[in-house]
């Protein structure tokens, strides 16, 4: 299918059925219960998993290929959002020409960057990326504030001249990102009992998105061109030998991720008109990494469930508060429900950090793999049989970490 | 010029900080190959040393204060250090004003066994594995430790003040003959910078002239052969850890009179001390001190007034700035050895 | 069944349509909806409280939180009523808001923008939060403040004191009690001048973001306008925790006072710095050195220790002020928490109050109509004396507070005195002030 493997295109096709019904999945308990908290399935959220699953596939394309460690990432899904933003400022609310440019703009920076930066290998390599990324954070935030907006971000206004398209509505309100008249934020729902699932048209434009970028990805993986990245990680001595020069595959590599992160800025910005420059500093780029190793370097799917996890703790752990877990614990005596609530408090609401610190060292310890081959220890668990066919957990893995 | 006297000096003062960070972390990032994104949290962990005995020197007890009421219209009551009970009023007065330098000599073994456990307990099952997960491993560390003191000490800066001997500031511009109060600089600043050069020196020394420190930079150029000699590099390994603790660890303390530490100081350090050391060459002791005086230097110059006048917002990007134009034109930064952490 | 007009989760806490949507599965349309945005059920009400949880601002957060809880739990009628007992509107009676209990969720901004959003979306989204109020930074507020106009929510803004909050990204739907840059100059230049003289040479240093920029405007333009001189003003990175290299030249630069437009870890390090410097002990041009520091808080100066000793500053409020509504609320917080609120703490309790007694007297919740009942509202006994919500950019004017770190302090929580109060006339300005130029408030947003 598609021009893929059997297994690739299975795993293509379990993705897309998972995203289709993220809004079931992410729901699984009724409105009003007290599980209710740990319902993933709510537009923004949702959006975000599949966006930052984008942005780390992109990334997974270089560092888990060529294991050139960027450190400076998120340094392009910043261009990205601050070129979607000023398209939706200076052009249209309509979200295609401001994720061309986006992606234009982000792959030039990373054709800049990129070819700077990979004439050093290994920590070198990393430490350039790093320096670039946070001189444009450290730049964006202060003297550019006119281009970027600075510390409050760049945002839309009431009198941007948007030639295509009205700078207000009729209502006197800035107008919301769209595709052709059809609203970003746009939700249906449906209320089955006491489940409701909100259907996001954002969400489902992000998802179509990011599934034809897992599917660029795994041609990538798999194609010739894939190949000579991961000799490239392998031994790169040994292809100088050949006489193949490899920095314009690296190069290459780079760029795509970059235009990957630049992508996925966009998308950002069209589902929420605003870029601020946190999103350039050290830390952004620090966590796509952790997402990338959380799920499993090199491997297909696991950068999008690292990135899906971190998104989870970050949104939905943090928000619990003493309050409800009281709630949860009413049914405990009295003496024995404080106690209980004192053990979890810690990890909950602002010690959302200390779960999320205590998850990584867990999976680096007991998952070598990352969450990919928690995945296989599961799925070997469970399904002894499909064991000669590989299932479909092994097939996302195409070479071990190193 | 004096303009230019008192950077240089504030950049050899800034440089000396810089330096002590990244010793540390290039004992076991250069040299032991481990990627340890916990560095900054052993800075943390130092200052806390000094946070927490300064506490624990002002234990108190609580004595009614005839007459007075509190703000809800209470008793009134005054705490009192257990220790002004044990030693007299002035001593311990003298005891708590003097606590940051005496936390140096707490944070030593604290120090160290907190490096010990932690090579012992973590690192050296990820000496073979690969650096992402050397990094995951270490970042989550460095977030438990952290939120670990955030919990007891809460986010906001706890002052921690020099004893009140270090209080003010030497006028150097008096010595070398320029005008009264041009050159001044803070007493304390003067003495980070001694120690830190103490430090430094002791640790070279301790690495060049022992034998301990022979087997370990033997051990460092090819571990395999020393192993076969016979030798127990691990265990000299381990001890490099406790040494690098403790480093990142004094640097700690003695930086709390200079800003009050917070939970996140060891993050806002961690990026800085990982671009010194790589500036100064993966694998080179020299290379990271050097690194970190050159770097505070340009750092004290690019923040002048004069110069931000001409090139606005260099100081915001200045050490990134130097850190690329070094890694282009030295592929091994200043003094790196060919080979390490390069693929 | 056919309740179309019904929007999101109030509706099916209250149970509803709960039963009768078993049988058909109900589809409603977000766009379709008149009415307005998570419109509450007939039984609770929720309100969403976003506020930095982690990173610097945590302790800050940790306040505004306790305060917010403080309120909720005067609204649905628990405790002494704070503050309730002394505001000069009457129509709240402990009934919660339109005789709803009042229910919240919280969430945490990590002081930055993306966050909050993030964070402030999912109560829109997932909790159906009626209102958002919270934070502690400007860059947080400015953005939020856009999000909730855009989601047709109301957003009560907490601690944010950059012009641009209620100047060039003012919205409609947001509003703010707190003071601002421009405040805090026109209420310290007097003060200072006072003290200090009016030649006076400064020498700024200034956070390089938005609100260290309107800061130091404010700050030099009213203290020019008293007869000081400006010597020089340096930009210093939000990044920077040692600022060893920005003060050292300043005495050399002829400077007898440094204004330090920092806030948070910032400025309890640039403080700490300068004292460390000695500056504090020097003579320059005959006259004593002096720092002033324009926005102070009492966690902050807490940060600094004793730096801030006799170091001028501005405040929203302070809980040393002796009047009913002050006293109650200090009594009521430090009654349940065991220490005094911090001005944080304060602004949130308020903002809280104001919202629910808008709602109240509108007899809505639609956002269209609390704003209306917002704007140009007059109200006394919050704390701050006779104060206005300005109709033209929703900002509160009263009182401000010039306060001095406490020479001896009796207490870790005894850190400022009031120095003056300065009315409300002499920190009014113009809604088309040049410091708040460009920008517009819209029209307000119900949402869907």
């Amino acid at each position: 299918m598609f021009g893929l493997e059997k297994k690739d295109a299975r795993l293509l096709l379990l993705v897309a059925v998972l995203v289709a019904f993220a809004p079931f999945l992410l729901n699984p308990f009724p409105e009003g219960s007290a599980m209710a908290q740990f319902n993933a399935g709510y537009p923004d959220l949702m959006q975000r998993f599949v966006i930052f699953g984008i942005f780390a596939i992109g990334f997974n394309i270089l560092f888990g290929l060529t294991g050139y460690l960027s450190f400076g990432h998120a340094a392009f899904l910043g261009v990205g959002s601050y070129a979607a933003v000023w398209m939706f400022k200076l052009l249209s609310m309509n979200v295609l020409p401001a994720i061309i440019l986006a992606v234009a703009m982000s792959g030039l920076f990373a054709l800049l960057i990129g070819y700077i930066s990979l004439r050093r290998s290994g920590i070198y390599f990393s430490i350039l990326t790093l320096a670039f990324a946070q001189m444009m954070f450290a730049l964006a935030y202060s003297v550019l504030t006119p281009i970027t907006g600075g510390e409050t971000g760049l945002q839309l206004a009431l009198d941007d001249p948007r030639i295509l398209g009205t700078s207000q509505t009729a209502g006197g309100n800035i107008p919301v990102p769209g595709l052709f008249g059809l609203e970003m934020r746009d939700s249906a729902e449906l209320v089955l009992g006491s489940w409701v699932f909100t259907f996001n048209v954002g969400y489902y434009f992000a998802a179509i998105v990011m599934l034809v970028s897992f599917y660029l990805s795994i041609r990538i993986f798999r194609s010739p061109f894939g190949m000579m990245l991961r000799a490239i990680k392998s031994n790169q001595q040994r292809l100088n030998y050949t006489g193949l020069n490899p920095k314009p595959y690296t190069l290459a590599a780079f760029v795509i991720s970059g235009m990957y992160a630049g992508l996925a800025g966009a998308l950002m910005a069209s589902m929420d008109p605003l870029a601020g420059a946190e999103r350039m500093f050290w830390t952004a780029s620090g966590e796509v990494v952790l997402m990338t190793i959380l799920g499993g370097v090199g491997t297909l799917i696991g950068p999008v469930l690292g990135a899906g996890a971190i998104k989870y703790m970050e949104n939905i752990i943090s928000k619990i508060n003493s309050d409800i877990l009281h709630g949860w614990f009413a049914f405990l005596p009295d003496g024995l429900e404080d106690f209980v609530v004192a053990i979890i408090y810690p990890f909950i609401g602002k010690g959302w950090h200390l779960t999320l610190g205590l998850i990584f060292m867990g999976v680096v310890i007991f998952l070598p793999g990352g969450l990919v081959e928690g995945g296989q220890r599961i799925a070997a668990l469970f399904g002894r049989k499909k064991a000669s066919d590989d299932d479909s957990g092994k097939s996302a893995k195409t070479e071990p970490a190193e | 010029m004096d303009a230019i006297i008192l950077q240089i000096l504030n950049g050899l003062d800034k440089g000396s900080a810089y330096a002590l960070i990244a010793l540390g972390l290039t004992l076991i990032f250069g040299t032991l190959g481990v990627v340890n994104f916990a560095h900054g949290a052993l800075f943390m962990i130092g200052a806390f040393c000094a946070v927490t005995l300064s506490r624990l020197f002002s234990l108190s007890h609580e004595v009614l204060v005839p007459g007075e009421t509190d703000f809800l219209g209470n008793p009134k009551t005054k705490d009192v250090p257990y220790i002004y009970d044990w030693f007299g009023e002035s001593t311990g007065a003298a005891i708590i004003d003097w606590s940051v330098p005496l936390a140096i000599l707490f944070a030593i073994p604290v120090m160290i066994a907190v490096g010990v456990i932690m090579e012992r307990g973590l690192i050296k099952h990820f000496y073979k594995r690969p650096h992402a997960d050397q990094i995951l491993v270490t970042f989550g560390l460095a977030i438990v430790l952290q939120e670990i003191i955030k919990y007891y000490y809460g986010a906001n800066p706890i002052p921690t003040p020099a004893p009140q001997a270090f209080a003010g500031s030497f006028d150097f511009g008096a010595m070398l003959g320029f005008d009264p109060n041009t050159i001044i600089y803070p007493y304390w600043r003067l003495v980070y910078f001694a120690f830190a050069a103490l430090i430094i020196g002791a640790v070279f020394a301790f690495l060049q002239f022992t034998t301990f420190g022979m087997v370990v930079r033997a051990g460092m150029a090819d571990r395999e052969t020393v192993g076969l000699l016979g030798i127990n590099i691990d265990k000299r390994f381990t001890i490099m850890f406790g040494l690098a603790a403790a480093v990142a660890g004094l640097a700690g303390v003695m930086y709390t009179p200079i800003n009050s530490p917070n939970y996140h100081m060891g993050m806002d350090f961690l990026v800085l001390s990982f671009v010194v050391v790589v500036v100064g060459g993966m694998g080179s002791l020299p290379g990271a001190v050097l690194a970190g005086f050159v770097l505070g230097i340009l750092e004290s110059f690019a923040s002048m007034r004069e110069v931000i006048d001409i090139i606005p917002g260099i100081n915001q990007v200045i050490i990134y700035l130097v850190a690329i134009i070094i890694l282009l034109t030295r592929p091994r930064g200043l003094m790196g050895r060919k080979g390490v952490m390069e693929d | 069944m056919s309740k179309t007009n019904l929007t999101r989760r109030g509706v099916l806490k209250t149970g509803a349509v709960a039963g009768a949507g078993l049988a058909v599965p109900t589809y409603l349309s977000a766009a379709s909806h008149s009415g307005f945005t998570n419109a509450p059920g007939d039984s609770s009400v929720t309100l969403g409280f976003n506020v930095p949880q982690t990173g610097p601002y945590a302790d800050e957060g940790a306040d505004e939180l306790r305060a917010y809880e403080l309120a909720v739990e005067h609204l649905n009628g628990g405790g002494d009523g704070g503050m309730m007992s002394t505001f000069s509107s009457k129509v709240l009676d402990g009934t919660g808001i339109l005789g709803r209990k009042v229910e919240y969720v919280t969430g945490d901004t990590q002081t930055k923008s993306d966050a909050a959003r993030a964070s402030a979306k999912s109560m829109i989204e997932k909790d159906g939060a009626i209102m958002i109020t919270g934070g502690s930074s400007s860059g947080v507020a400015v953005a939020v403040q856009a999000l909730c106009q855009e989601a047709g929510v109301i957003f009560m803004a907490g601690l944010t004191h950059s012009n641009d909050t209620t100047g060039k990204d003012k919205r409609a739907n947001g509003f703010r009690h707190f003071f601002n840059s421009y405040m805090s100059g026109a209420a310290l230049a007097p003060v200072l001048a006072n003290a200090y003289g009016t030649d006076r040479k400064a020498y700024h240093l200034t956070a390089d973001y938005n609100w260290g920029y309107t800061t130091e405007e404010a700050v030099k333009s009213s203290t020019e306008a008293m007869g000081w001189e400006t010597v020089a003003a340096v930009k210093t990175p939000l990044t920077q925790t040692d600022f060893s290299s920005y003060i050292a030249p300043v005495l050399q630069s002829g400077a007898d006072t440094l204004v330090l437009n920092h806030y948070g870890g910032n400025m309890v390090n640039s403080l700490t710095n300068a004292v460390q410097f000695g500056l504090r002990d020097k003579q320059v041009n005959g006259k004593d050195f002096q720092i002033v520091v324009p926005l102070y808080s009492r966690l902050m100066a807490k940060g600094a220790g004793a730096n801030v000793k006799g170091i001028f500053g501005s405040t929203n409020w302070h809980w040393s002020l002796q009047d009913e509504g002050s006293k109650a609320f200090v009594k009521s917080f430090g009654t349940k928490y065991g220490f005094p609120p911090s001005q944080a703490a304060h602004t949130c309790y308020v903002q809280t109050l104001l919202y629910a007694d808008a709602v109240q007297r509108a007899g809505s919740f639609a956002p269209c109509a609390v704003a209306e009942a917002l704007e140009g509202y007059e109200f006394d006994g919050l704390g701050n004396g006779k104060t206005l919500y300005r109709a033209d950019d929703h900002q509160c004017f009263k009182d401000v507070l010039v306060v001095k770190g406490k020479e001896n302090p009796t207490s870790e929580f005894d850190l400022l005195e009031i120095v003056e109060v300065t009315p409300v006339d002499q920190v009014t300005y113009a809604p088309d002030h040049p410091q708040f130029q460009g920008g517009a408030l819209g029209t307000c947003n119900n949402g869907a």
